[in-house]
């Protein structure tokens, strides 16, 4: 094994329900300073319940533990480097979280008068300003709360735009190495997919897009870089076809992290973007949430953009709920806007010059991964890599050691693994995103570890197809667990 | 660059492995043109001190740290020093979605008990590990019912939360749903049951009630469940106040719980991060994603992730499905310390207190509907407009109500309030006052 993890002990824990006692309790309220009242009489006895079944009951200190215990069985960004490709799992500096707790941001209220918000309005604002600055767009909407919200924003923009034309038209075209949520959210505004096909160098074939924008194509949806992680060199081309049949061009700026600070989708003729202020600008995941979409348009797009919008008036900022072409709401009030703040105190940390740096390490990371592993495991495609590299597991397999076996190795070695599988125009696809964060010595950890694997899957492939070894649980039914889930906990009877 | 860990030497040392000359040349494959070629216009890289100066003077032109009888969905309520203490663990802060279940054991674990906890709060069988937030389930938990029904429409009371409305009328937009709203009653500000009821057809997907609702009253829950149910229609019931549920009877009935978590120890934020939840009677797959158990031997040592949205996100049934891929909200963990937290009797005596402290100020000020409330309840301004009122009470540095002109014309003369356990007496005293004539003065 190399030197990044060795086994310690781990401590148990049963689950929350299982050391619950009655009377227990972790928290204590201020005396009422008012009358108690009953609770019966002002709400209609059937309107009350007589307890919550079940429901825990713990001391604080046995909260604590018991929280802090499973939190030692994760594997986080704090631990070591986690090149989940697409995914962009970069370091996400304390700072950040230190201005999102500002008390005078975490306090405010969503229906505060303007004028008692004109703190949290200005950093929206200066937001909005600095992404539409980064993507080369005239608009930004801090709305949506995900990527994927930020997509199903971006989409339902385009068939507004075209509607207000006076046809929304039928159809999206989708690459076959797009993201997952990409047709999921075309079909969700309500639009067919056509999926196009890469060629052989896993880019859109700009010989034949022409004669796949008909009449009633309403957008392209493109990743760029795309999934392989290479960046499509035709996207103007591909812009300008799509803009004189009328078309427009949607990016998924999930990849952003290869770009800013070197190239503007913008420039470039993108209509739409939507951003993952949770991956390009160092947002905590969280396990899952919470993230930020925000959407960038050109000014043509502007006027359907999900209200309020911010504006000012008297040099105060305001919400403006006056627009009549909008799409309307995508969610309750304005947008995550603790996510936003970290966001904004990233961008003001790093400044043109640390934003544009980041992308280099990034992209440089990507290629020494790439290049070091190039002699262990197959490159299906050559073009160069940006911000991430794809591999596929076609040498592994003839010793019948999958892409899922390689990762699942790899977290025996300490590391969390790689996207498995995906993009699925490459088949048994290791998909590594090392982002700008990780150190030469993490780096080459990781590629003396993926190294050491690869000579395993030929010397002794059962222990790559059993892996992991040194974790709590030992591989996972995935299979059964969907099949026949358990999904909660109940008492035994 | 304080946040890239490599020397310059370290990246001469790499670009040599890759027989490159300089960085420049890793974007060669940019065509020229599309090349910025100057730096971004934005302001230099500051410290963490200027960054956190910067933050601070915002947050000192908020008017914050007063006593705030603002609700509407989102609500002031004290966070246990330990929430913040655990939910900023790295471990689970920068943890991913949980793709690899050996390595997400605690996530996972987290993930499972909160699933149990809000199943044991509103009654239902199965819940997911979060939504966007409130407004997103609630639009989400629409379209599930239009999947299990086969049915078209929706029908919405009137009395349901204006911004969920909202986001229902976009998420609906292009999938051909018509949208109907059953009106409140004008006296006990809850849904009218007949009327909601002579709205149902047999195109109805689902009856949504929002209890307590957007006025604060609980809604006749029951009753409606049975029209909806007569009809062939689903009962959702929403929820924007979570801290009622640990006073207020679950509704058994209901097809499909949908609510927002924000009074589970999140901040109010501005509006977001919140979380939202859904939860329903078994075999009814909710959407996004869930933890779960494989049913297996060791079912004690591997826990894992069905993953809906996993399956979604890697290998899309392009075309063929309508569910959206939903990133979780705020996060469950967030919430299931809360809960813990709290436990069964704080969760209690927390809703206890929210009640007593809303029925002293409501006994005092002029209520405008007679319907049983929670923690909120509106109250017409007869002295003063609504606007006046607020302005005399920011004077007496009080955050006052919610002026209901913006979402119901009708109720122009009315604003609602809330009352949370963060409110003492003596602050209500002080609001009470300026409602008298003259008050405002």
């Amino acid at each position: 094994m190399t030197g990044k993890a060795r086994s310690h002990i781990v401590q148990d824990e049963p689950l929350v329900f299982e050391i619950s006692a009655p009377g227990k309790r972790g928290c204590q309220l201020p005396p009422l300073d008012v009358p108690a009242v009953d609770a019966a009489e002002v709400l209609g006895a059937a309107n009350v319940r007589r307890e919550i079944e079940g429901f825990p009951e713990l001391s604080e200190v046995e909260v604590v533990r018991h929280f802090t215990r499973l939190s030692t069985w994760n594997y986080a960004i704090d631990l070591g480097m986690y090149p989940l490709g697409s995914c962009t799992m970069k370091y996400n500096p304390r700072a950040n979280e230190a201005a999102a707790s500002v008390e005078g941001l975490l306090w405010a209220h969503p229906y505060q008068p303007e004028e008692t918000v004109q703190g949290c309005l200005e950093i929206m604002a200066r937001l909005e300003r600095a992404l539409a600055e980064i993507t080369g767009m005239d608009a930004v909407s801090l709305q949506p709360a995900a990527g994927a919200h930020g997509e199903l924003t971006g989409i339902l923009l385009i068939r507004a735009l075209l509607a207000s034309r006076g046809n929304p038209r039928r159809k999206i075209l989708i690459p076959d190495s797009a993201h997952g949520t990409n047709p999921a959210t075309a079909a969700i505004a309500g639009y067919e997919v056509e999926n196009i096909r890469s060629n052989e160098r896993g880019m859109i074939d700009i010989e034949a897009f022409p004669s796949l924008v008909t009449e009633d194509v309403a957008a392209l949806m493109i990743t760029n870089p795309n999934t392989l992680g290479v960046f499509e060199v035709n996207i103007a081309r591909i812009a300008e076809i799509l803009h004189s049949k009328g078309a427009l061009l949607y990016m998924d700026g999930a990849n952003m992290n290869a770009l800013v600070g070197i190239t503007r989708p913008g420039d470039a003729g993108v209509d739409v973007l939507h951003l993952n202020l949770h991956k390009t600008f160092s947002t905590p995941h969280g396990g899952g949430g919470p993230g930020s979409g925000p959407v960038a348009v050109k000014k043509e797009l502007e006027p359907f953009l999900p209200k309020p919008r911010l504006k000012q008036v008297n040099g105060q900022w305001r919400w403006d709920y006056d627009r009549p072409q909008s799409i309307g709401r995508v969610r309750a009030f304005y947008g995550n806007f603790g996510v936003l703040v970290r966001a904004l105190a990233y961008i003001m940390a790093c400044g043109p010059e640390g934003l544009r740096a980041a992308t280099v390490d990034a992209v440089l990371n990507s290629n020494y991964v790439r290049k070091k592993l190039e002699p262990y495991y197959d490159l299906p495609h050559k073009e160069p890599s940006m911000h991430e590299c794809v591999f596929s597991d076609r040498r592994q397999a003839r010793h019948g050691v999958r892409t899922m076996d390689i990762a699942k190795r790899l977290i025996d070695y300490g590391f969390h693994p790689y996207t498995v599988a995906f993009p699925l125009i490459v088949p048994g696809a290791l998909m590594i995103e090392p982002t700008e964060s990780e150190s030469l010595r993490e780096l080459d950890l990781f590629i003396e570890a993926m190294i050491a694997i690869a000579r395993e899957a030929e010397e002794n492939p059962e222990l790559v197809r059993t892996a992991p070894h040194t974790t709590r649980t030992s591989r996972v039914d995935e299979v059964t667990a969907a099949r026949k889930p358990i999904l909660r906990w109940r008492p035994e009877r | 660059m304080r946040f890239l860990p490599k020397s310059d030497a370290e990246r001469r040392q790499m670009l040599e492995a890759l027989g490159l000359e300089s960085v420049e040349e890793l974007f060669a494959q940019i065509p020229p043109e599309l090349r910025l070629g100057r730096p971004l216009a934005l302001e230099p890289g500051r410290s963490e001190f200027e960054v956190l100066e910067f933050m601070r003077a915002c947050g000192r032109q908020n008017k914050t740290g007063l006593p705030c009888f603002l609700g509407a969905g989102a609500y002031y309520h004290y966070r246990p020093v330990v929430v913040e203490t655990l939910a900023s663990r790295g471990e689970f802060l920068t943890a991913y979605t949980p793709y690899q279940a050996e390595i997400s054991q605690g996530l996972l674990t987290a993930i499972f008990e909160f699933q149990t906890m809000i199943c044991q709060l509103t009654g239902m069988d199965v819940a997911n590990a979060s939504m966007y937030d409130g407004s997103t389930a609630m639009a989400e938990a629409a379209l599930m019912a239009r999947r299990i029904t086969g049915r078209e429409h929706v029908v919405v009371a009137a009395s349901v939360h204006p911004e969920y409305r909202e986001v229902l009328r976009t998420y609906a937009h292009n999938q051909a749903i018509r949208i109907r709203e059953a009106p409140y009653d004008p006296e006990s500000g809850a849904v009218n049951v007949r009327a909601a009821a002579s709205l149902l057809d047999d195109n109805t997907a689902a009856l949504i009630i929002q209890s307590p609702n957007f006025f604060g009253v609980v809604e006749p829950l029951g009753e409606l469940a049975e029209a909806a149910h007569a009809a062939g229609a689903l009962l959702i019931h929403a929820f924007s106040e979570a801290v009622s549920l640990g006073l207020l009877a679950p509704c058994e009935q209901a097809d499909i719980v949908a609510g927002e978590l924000q009074s589970f120890a999140l901040p109010p934020s501005y509006g977001g991060p919140y979380a939202g939840v859904i939860a329903t009677r078994e075999i009814r797959p909710p959407a996004a994603r869930q933890a779960g158990w494989p049913d297996h031997g060791h079912a004690r040592q591997s826990r894992l992730l069905p993953d809906a949205g996993h399956a979604r996100a890697t290998h899309p049934a392009r075309k063929s499905h309508l569910e959206h891929l939903h990133e979780p909200g705020a996060g469950g963990a967030d919430g299931d310390h809360l809960h813990a937290a709290y436990g069964k009797q704080g969760l209690r005596e927390l809703a206890e207190q929210n009640l007593a402290k809303a029925h002293y100020l409501a006994a005092r000020l002029p209520l405008r509907f007679r319907g049983p409330f929670f923690n909120e309840f509106v109250v017409r301004c007869e002295a003063q407009p609504p606007e006046a009122i607020n302005r005399a009470l920011a004077g007496r540095n009080i955050i006052g109500g919610l002026p209901l002109a913006r979402f119901y014309p009708e109720l122009s003369d009315c604003m609602l309030l809330c009352v949370t356990e963060m409110i003492r007496r003596e602050d209500m005293d002080r609001l009470a006052e300026v409602f008298q004539p003259g008050g405002a003065a």
